[in-house]
């Protein structure tokens, strides 16, 4: 269960002006803009949910998903994820999430991937026949056997994410945060990713939240959306009640999720 | 202990570079011995240096090289901090249910520093062996403590740049005058540089608390409380607590602030 109630963050970020002289200056004194990167997020995400968690770029998704895992300390608002403050309790949060960064990687780069799980299962004090179980489950429903030998760089981009999942879950967490889980990747790869990610959520009820610019990973998925835009919650419903609606009607998703952040000035 | 599982994965990385590793290990050993013939040429010509012999000088130079790579080696997480932070991996250690301290500690090890310490275990040997002391069970103490103090005055120093690094990742060549710069500096005897030289680098960034002031001890020029010179290492270590504090803050503006 995760829950947010009134979540505001706001930075300073220096101003920039062009040209040598203003950077110069700026060596000196900066200005700085205020940004509200998060501007009074409240949302509820029950157990074994999943959740499609959309928006454009810099429309805060980032910041709270930090918030929710216990990098970022909120300037206001309450947040639990599993029962937990994130920011006050940021170790026993830690063995409640999985997380998968898509442009990142949580794996060693230069040795076999199985290496990565081990130290992984002694970061996590995972015990021996329980990771034992739980690594050879992943290994078989991500079929990563084949090259979970090989050194992470030699692998492909849709090898390597289907790693990062299993990696995110060698723990098992009760809830997993997806940051773009299939960005760069391959029809068949694509497919692979979010048929695995139904049978963790319907299998062991794992609560999944989404973040995608790939509205065909929602459609895929989930029908509970979440839209979030200029640091605020837009939308917390359904994709068929806004597919359904008049303006809508016989559009593609993208088309659709265009028109969402139209109507709200994104 | 996950420490040093965390450092049995870095050599297996390491394994993969296996002729870049040795480049390097050659590299650096040969920078330390070059900085040390310079020091050799030097006394050939002059023999004393206000009043400090070549021996008394070339265990200055092999205490802190040997400290120096020994902290390199086991500390270059911090060292190398700014990469953590610009790369973005930092927040994965977070992310982790494991102490940050232990996790960055964990995310390199340098074993190529291995070259240096060799040359300045080298040194050391010839500069005990020169030095006309009688090694007593004492003397070999203050010498390994002197060794063992500048591990972890060098380790506080990499604190406090890492902890900058929450602050900008912009203009850190100013870390290095502390800790390359402070190499240099006190692998020379410290009083050759004058009095406020001296002073900064007792009382502020104690680096003479594990060279110049035990090696008095050492010799037999400690004049007056003999004992406080022979335990200025000791006195110097806690230099690393103010600095833990101030990396500890760097981490919770970081929490407060992000990247």
């Amino acid at each position: 269960m995760i829950t947010l109630n009134g979540i505001r963050k706001s930075f300073k970020v220096a101003k920039r002006k062009p040209g040598a002289k203003a950077a110069l200056a700026a060596m000196f004194h900066r200005e700085y803009n205020i940004v509200n990167a998060v501007d009074g997020v409240s949302f509820d995400i029950p157990d074994g949910e999943i959740v499609g968690y959309i928006g454009p770029n810099g429309a805060g998704k980032s910041t709270s998903i930090k918030v929710m895992s216990g990098i970022l300390i909120p300037d206001e608002g309450t947040c639990t994820v599993a029962g937990l403050t994130p920011w006050t309790d940021r170790k026993r949060l830690a063995r409640r999430i999985g997380a998968v960064f898509g442009q990142r990687t949580q794996l060693w780069w230069d040795v076999p991937i199985i290496d990565s799980f081990d130290l992984l299962r002694d970061i996590y004090r995972t015990p021996q026949d329980e990771y034992k179980r739980s690594r050879d489950r992943l290994v078989d429903a991500l079929d990563i056997g084949a090259f979970i030998n090989t050194p992470l760089r030699q692998v492909s981009l849709g090898q390597r994410m289907r790693a990062e999942l299993a990696a995110s879950l060698l723990h098992s967490p009760d809830i997993l945060f997806l940051d773009e889980p299939t960005i760069g990747l391959d029809a068949v790869s694509k497919l692979a990713v979010r048929q695995f990610i139904r049978e963790i959520n319907a299998e062991r009820g794992v609560t999944v939240l989404l973040t995608t610019h790939d509205m065909h990973d929602i459609e895929a998925l989930t029908d509970h959306i979440i839209l979030i835009g200029k640091g605020r919650i837009l939308y917390n419903g359904t994709m068929s009640a806004v597919k359904s609606s008049k303006t809508a009607e016989g559009l593609p998703v993208e088309e659709i999720v265009a028109g969402l952040y139209k109507e709200h000035g994104l | 202990m996950i420490y040093f599982k965390y450092i049995r994965m870095q050599l297996r990385s390491l394994a993969q570079y296996r002729s870049t590793f040795w480049f390097i290990i050659m590299g650096q050993s040969l920078t330390c011995a070059a900085g040390f013939a310079s020091m050799t040429m030097m006394f050939d010509r002059f023999h004393t240096m206000a009043g400090w012999t070549y021996a008394e000088a070339a265990l200055c130079y092999a205490a802190v090289f040997m400290a120096f790579s020994i902290t390199e080696c086991v500390a270059r997480g911090f060292d190398s901090f700014s990469r953590l932070i610009v790369s973005g991996d930092f927040d994965r250690l977070l992310l982790r249910p494991r102490a940050l301290t232990l996790q960055v500690l964990g995310s390199s090890f340098e074993l190529t520093r291995l070259g240096r310490l060799i040359v300045g275990g080298t040194i050391l040997q010839f500069a005990a062996r020169n030095l006309g002391v009688a090694w007593t069970a004492d003397k070999v103490i203050v010498l390994i403590l002197m060794i063992l103090s500048g591990v972890v005055i060098f380790f506080g120093v990499f604190l406090l740049g890492a902890a900058m690094c929450f602050v900008t990742v912009e203009g850190l060549e100013v870390v290095n005058i502390f800790t390359d710069g402070g190499r240099e500096i006190a692998s020379y005897p410290l009083p050759i540089y004058g009095k406020t030289a001296l002073r900064f680098f007792t009382f502020i960034i104690p680096y003479g608390c594990f060279n110049y002031l035990p090696l008095l001890y050492l010799v037999g020029r400690a004049d007056g409380h003999a004992a406080l010179y022979a335990l200025s290492p000791l006195i110097g270590m806690l230099f690393v607590i103010p600095c833990a504090f101030v990396w500890k803050a760097g981490v919770r503006r970081y929490l407060s602030t992000g990247n």
